[in-house]
């Protein structure tokens, strides 16, 4: 097997789009940009497109590093290069920050060329297909006819389902890791949690912090605390930190005492510093009305009649808060539109963050699947 | 053993089986094959039949083999029933050698006829002569079909063909055809004594009302 290595040094690009685009709540955007990233080559009749969509928190930096001193490289580096499961010598590959987002995308914290200030509290909500709808504007701007395949991991695989029935001729693998076909009402909850930690900052100033020069860091803080419990397993958290305490001794205070403490605190003190609050909001609001069976009085399977694309989904065992009884849920009804389709559900003990994890069975299974993809001619 | 496949059609000479299960699928059928191990049977009846066909299995290599192998296959456990799957959806789902392995027996061979408006169920007869040889000399029976010590056998629930009939008859569940091979040849003559292997095509037996 030749050596799988990381694509190297990348740089993000953005594509701006001038045509309206109408969005599901009905607000029209009159423009709006995509900052993304690709890796590979785009093959002669642009047949080896793979779109990576992200997650809650996620962006266009999927794989490799901005300059060698980068301390970490793309969120999902272990899968992508050359070698690797989704193999750069083959597949052109698009990653890129959703509409909405906080990394360079149309979002909250972009200026509204209206009025040349940050959009804040006025940037629309968007939703699931809004998302698909302007990714496959950034698909027409490569001049891609249909992409080789669309894979996303929890609300990244809520992306590549909608594509399957929002452009069903534009798309000939999904890949649907650790998603349902909607959020359960305990999901719903953990979210509205989340946004109310932002929403009761006294900083948050009802979306227009950017005005006030601040920014509602404790909301946001307290918001990914809880979100990374959920995306943990309990057993994962027990092996990981235990009960351990960080000076070994008792002290009677509430300061950090237990590691597990000190961890979350790190990563809610990193992401306040990173991500924007704006942004949080409507990426769960995104979650929440996410439905696909909603139009179908909750018929899953009339609701992915459209679709024709082949179809891989996997799940985790551990993983509680995107649970493979959802996963199932999608597969009967892929079944019940007798579409090609493959299930895994991978014993890993992550949690929900399994899908970001080098699970040596996990890659062999997205290397099998993404080897079966026939891309035309050769890259 | 897993194994990846170039071609199905040849492999297919190893296992007479195959060909015989084939006889019994019309030609574009959408199959379910349980316990489907590295997806050699769907593999040769969508090349020789263009059935539409996906596996269930539950172990990891055998999944990755059937993805080597372009068959598409669910990962789950047969013990806990086939609720993923609509009733009468499929033309036939195949249990092939793999009864004699599975705990809920009585379950599975309903979700069987739940599931498919046909059922293929093949195991080796434990009533052959040579079975019983074995049995007689003192010792449990380890053959071609059987190829396991009786401390590191799967085999939990081994039967009869005399066996498995009276099961039919007892679960409402008519016997379309049996077929008793032993070393790929028919047996028409004893076969409850002198056939290694048992395949049968089943359907469920209707209550006939009063006309």
């Amino acid at each position: 097997m030749s050596e799988s290595t990381s694509v190297g040094i990348v740089a993000a690009q953005t594509a701006r789009f001038s045509e309206p685009l109408t969005l599901k709540s009905g607000v029209v955007l009159p423009q709006f940009h995509l900052i993304h990233e690709t890796y590979g080559k785009l093959n002669a009749d642009k047949s080896n497109a793979v779109m990576v969509c992200h997650a809650l928190s996620g962006n266009h930096h999927v794989a490799g590093k901005y300059s060698e001193n980068d301390k970490y490289p793309g969120w999902w580096d272990n899968l992508i290069g050359p070698g690797r499961p989704l193999d750069t010598n083959r597949f052109f590959v698009i990653g890129l920050n959703n509409l909405g987002g906080c990394h360079g995308s149309s979002g909250p914290s972009s200026t509204n060329p209206a009025t040349d200030k940050p959009w804040g509290a006025t940037f629309p909500v968007v939703t699931v297909e809004d998302w698909v709808a302007s990714q496959v504007r950034l698909a027409d701007y490569f001049g891609i006819p249909q992409l080789a395949a669309v894979i996303g991991g929890s609300l990244g695989g809520m992306q590549a389902l909608q594509w399957t029935i929002s452009y069903p001729d534009r798309i000939r693998h999904a890949l649907v890791i650790a998603a349902a076909p909607n959020l359960t009402a305990q999901n719903i909850a953990f979210n509205e949690v989340a946004r109310q930690a932002i929403m009761t900052d006294p900083e948050f100033h009802d979306g227009y912090y950017y005005n006030h020069g601040v920014v509602p860091r404790r909301g946001l803080r307290i918001a990914r605390m809880l979100g990374h419990i959920t995306y943990l397993s309990d057993g994962a958290m027990g092996e990981k930190f235990g009960r351990k305490l960080k000076d070994g001794k008792i002290k009677y205070s509430f300061d950090v005492e237990f590691e597990m403490e000190s961890y979350l605190r790190y990563q809610g003190d990193k992401f306040a510093g990173e991500f924007d609050a704006n942004t949080y909001l409507r990426m769960t609001r995104a979650l929440d009305y996410f439905d696909l069976a909603l139009e179908y009085n909750g018929d899953l399977t009339a609701a992915l009649t459209g679709a024709k694309a082949n179809f891989l989904v996997v799940s985790f065992t551990s993983d509680w808060r995107f649970s493979s009884t959802r996963s199932r849920e999608i597969v009967k009804a892929l079944l019940g539109n007798e579409l090609s389709v493959s299930y895994a559900e991978v014993t890993a003990a992550h949690g929900h963050d399994a899908f970001l994890m080098p699970d040596p069975h996990y890659h062999d299974i997205l290397r099998a699947y993404f080897k079966k993809i026939e891309t035309g001619d050769a890259a | 053993m897993t194994t990846a496949h170039t071609n199905f059609v040849e492999y297919a000479k190893l296992r007479s089986d195959f060909a015989l299960i084939a006889n019994w699928i019309k030609p574009g059928a959408k199959v379910l094959d349980l316990g489907c191990g590295d997806g050699a049977l769907l593999g040769y009846l969508r090349d020789t039949s263009n059935v539409r066909g996906y596996g269930i299995e539950k172990d990891d290599a055998n999944w990755l083999a059937c993805m080597e192998n372009g068959i598409d296959v669910i990962q789950m456990d047969l013990e806990a029933g086939l609720s993923g799957f609509e009733a009468q959806s499929f033309d036939v789902v195949v249990l092939s050698q793999t009864l004699q392995a599975v705990q809920n027996t009585e379950g599975i061979v309903q979700e069987m006829l739940r599931v498919g408006r046909e059922a293929i169920v093949t195991f080796p007869n434990f009533g052959y002569w040579r079975h019983r040889i074995q049995l007689m000399a003192g010792q449990m029976p380890v053959s071609k079909n059987l190829p396991y010590q009786w401390y590191d056998t799967p085999n939990v629930h081994l039967c009869t063909i005399k066996d498995f009939d009276e099961f039919c008859a007892n679960h409402n569940i008519r016997i379309e055809e049996r077929l008793v091979l032993t070393d790929g040849r028919r047996i028409s003559l004893l076969p409850n004594l002198m056939g290694s292997l048992a395949m049968y095509r089943l359907k469920t037996r209707l209550i006939s009302g009063a006309t």
